[in-house]
């Protein structure tokens, strides 16, 4: 797990999961991502960095259909998935977490994780308002699969906890459950390991590893540059909404502009 | 002693609906046969009023589906309440030989039920289709809109409806005719007896929807459906990117909420074989909200108490108070109050009409006394409580959200 993953897999055909092509967006005058383009490739760990306010979490949002881009394409698994909307884009296999904790937060955590496999559910008003056998046959099912990945986070002590009465870094873990919860074959991290200890950091790139293991592809959102280095192998750079470096962790460390935009503030 | 004002102060650890069912439950079999054995000729005359309160009981849990489970605030129900009666009021009297339809219908009341929650939800459908994507307080305002325009075109649309002066002699519901015959040669003589029993009959009737729905409501509360209703309330964004969709699982607390309110208008147009559009203003829109809220919101048992007391403050205590200050007075000897004189109108009269200012003083002290309602949801006691655990949620607020 902490072996260094290999630079590239040079044999392997650049499998493309997601495609953002020219995305731009704009709030009335403000260009928040502005003709970004870049490609996520199955099974690897993709990151986007910059500063506060590059436009990371509004390309995240452009992504999963809560504020559309302006122009621009997103293309997940060769379908164009822009303007979709966030429950089509979530069916389809697309699950995030948010940089803000956005839980449900008066569900207990199991409640959670079953909302999130609503997408993947089958019952309908009838079967609801009836109880009929294949309702409960799938209500039983979905629990216990609930219960599984609250034990794959490592949270499963706090089962039956109202969300928001966990602790912090439980609720972003019960964040990422939720997720997977909606079977998704790439999953969108918005600053994951926000606001942990280092110890904590650790220990979440270490989940973020065994999501990947599962064939999970995982794209995320990180600000601690050292964090990023240490798991992604191919990381983008925004800032003022523009993409000014793409590459290896190392290429982006020497990059003279993200030194300048990013690293030259902070060391 | 203090466990019970614990009790009162805090709400329960456990989960007290399982008793509040069975005493209800019990209370409400049980009903019939205490009113007789202890009044005897004025019985029917309770059953009556039992009956009446069971529609609005059934309103309340139909409404808690819309503002309870999934958080939107519907100030314009009475229009599905009456949007029912009016369907029943069509479809079972004579009054189709006056419409332009020159024809009248005679649909059995049974199947009117079902014609009446299928009429109300897609009227349920009309309405939240276009206005469902708005949040909170504008939502409030265009039901709150709509509410006014359904008595209102019941009321003018007089060709069809009579106007104001509303549509009279409705059908009587008769038992179907498969549950006469089992134990009758004579199936008319049932009707008759039926027409007899009819409070009793009435409050049965009521008392079997009531335990169908409660059924029903709490089945869907534990389903995909009830706990996407909670996410949506919860946390719409959230929701959706955990692929609810949103607007769908709004539209169906609308409308499943309208379709019990339809229900209860058939039955409440059936009993009282009478439609008039005065009969579903605003107040009984707000009516039915007191109750939930009050009730506990969110949770059957508690709409189910909290309209009982409602009910029994408004159509029960309150119009006999005048007559309890007017023999309290004379009791205490100062029967010189009773009588008007000049702008004083006499103790009756002027204690009818603080009526709703001792309405008001009643709702204002339980709800100080007891925010979450009497018997809240899970859920509501939690949020109540918002700030206790404050510490444990860090968001940040700075954080880039868009």
């Amino acid at each position: 797990m902490t072996a260094v993953l290999p630079e590239s897999r040079a044999a392997d055909p650049p499998d493309v999961i997601l495609r953002v092509d020219h995305v731009t967006k704009r709030f009335g005058g403000l260009v928040a991502v502005d003709d970004v383009s870049f490609d996520v490739r199955r099974g690897e760990i993709f990151a986007l960095i910059g500063p506060n306010g590059a436009g990371k979490t509004t390309l995240f949002n452009g992504i999963t259909g809560i504020f559309p881009p302006t122009t621009g394409r997103v293309l997940f698994q060769d379908r164009e998935i822009t303007g979709a909307r966030p429950h089509q884009v979530a069916a389809l296999g697309i699950a995030r977490t948010f940089q803000n904790i956005r839980l449900f937060e008066y569900m207990s955590a199991l409640d959670n994780v079953r909302l999130g496999q609503h997408c993947r559910m089958h019952a309908k008003l009838w079967d609801s308002l009836f109880k009929t056998p294949a309702e409960r046959r799938e209500e039983l099912a979905v629990t216990e699969r609930a219960m599984e990945l609250l034990k794959f986070v490592d949270i499963e002590r706090f089962t039956h906890t109202y969300a928001r009465n966990l602790p912090y870094g439980s609720q972003r873990r019960l964040e990422i459950a939720r997720a997977l919860a909606t079977r998704p074959s790439l999953l969108l991290l918005d600053e994951p390991a926000a606001g942990f200890t280092p110890q904590e950091k650790v220990e979440l790139m270490g989940l973020v590893h065994k999501i990947v293991e599962n064939g999970i592809t995982v794209f995320l959102i990180e600000h601690d540059m050292r964090v990023v280095m240490g798991v992604s192998r191919r990381i983008v750079v925004l800032d003022h909404g523009e993409k000014i470096a793409e590459g290896t962790p190392e290429q982006v460390r020497n990059d003279q502009r993200v030194i300048e935009a990013y690293l030259g503030k902070q060391h | 002693m203090s466990a019970i004002s614990q009790f009162w102060r805090t709400g329960p650890r456990r989960d007290p609906n399982t008793i509040a069912y069975i005493v209800l439950i019990v209370v409400g079999a049980l009903a019939p046969i205490f009113l007789q054995l202890f009044l005897g000729g004025t019985a029917t005359f309770w059953l009556t009023v039992f009956a009446d309160m069971g529609v609005y009981i059934l309103l309340a849990i139909g409404l808690n589906v819309v503002v309870g489970f999934a958080g939107l605030l519907d100030l314009g129900y009475a229009a599905f309440f009456a949007i029912g009666a009016y369907t029943y009021a069509f479809l079972a009297s004579e009054h189709g030989i006056v419409t332009p339809l020159h024809e009248a219908f005679h649909v059995p009341f049974w199947i009117v039920l079902l014609v009446a929650m299928f009429v109300a939800a897609s009227f349920g459908l009309i309405l939240g289709a276009p206005t469902l994507r708005l949040r909170g307080d504008y939502l409030a305002i265009v039901t709150l809109g709509f509410g006014e325009i359904v008595p209102r075109v019941f009321k003018n649309a007089s060709v069809w409806t009579s106007g104001a002066n509303g549509v009279s002699a409705l059908d009587i519901p008769a038992l179907p005719v498969w549950i006469q015959g089992p134990w009758s040669g004579d199936p008319f003589a049932i009707v008759q007896d039926f027409k007899i029993l009819a409070p009793l009959a009435y409050y049965v009737i009521m008392f079997v929807l009531l335990i169908l729905c409660v059924i029903l409501v709490r089945n869907l509360h534990s389903s995909r459906l009830g706990r996407a209703w909670m996410a949506v309330r919860e946390d719409e964004v959230a929701a959706a990117a955990m692929g609810v969709n949103t607007v769908a699982t709004k539209l169906y607390a609308f409308a499943i909420g309208a379709a019990f309110s339809g229900f209860a208008g058939t039955y409440y147009a059936a009993k009282l074989s009478l439609v008039s559009p005065e009969n579903f203003g605003f107040s009984v829109s707000i009516t039915i909200l007191v109750m939930v809220v009050l009730g506990g919101m969110g949770n059957i048992a508690g709409v189910i108490i909290g309209s009982t007391v409602i009910y029994s403050v408004i159509f029960i205590f309150l119009p006999q108070l005048p007559d309890y200050a007017t023999s309290f007075v004379q009791s205490v000897g100062l029967s010189g109050l009773t009588q008007s004189s000049g702008d004083y109108p006499g103790i009756g009269e002027f204690i009818s009409r603080l009526k709703f200012l001792v309405f008001g003083l009643i709702l204002v002290v339980v709800m100080l006394l007891r925010p979450q309602g009497l018997l809240p949801s899970r859920q509501r006691e939690q949020e109540l409580q918002k700030g206790v655990h404050e510490d444990t949620t860090i968001v940040d607020v700075t954080a880039e959200t868009a």
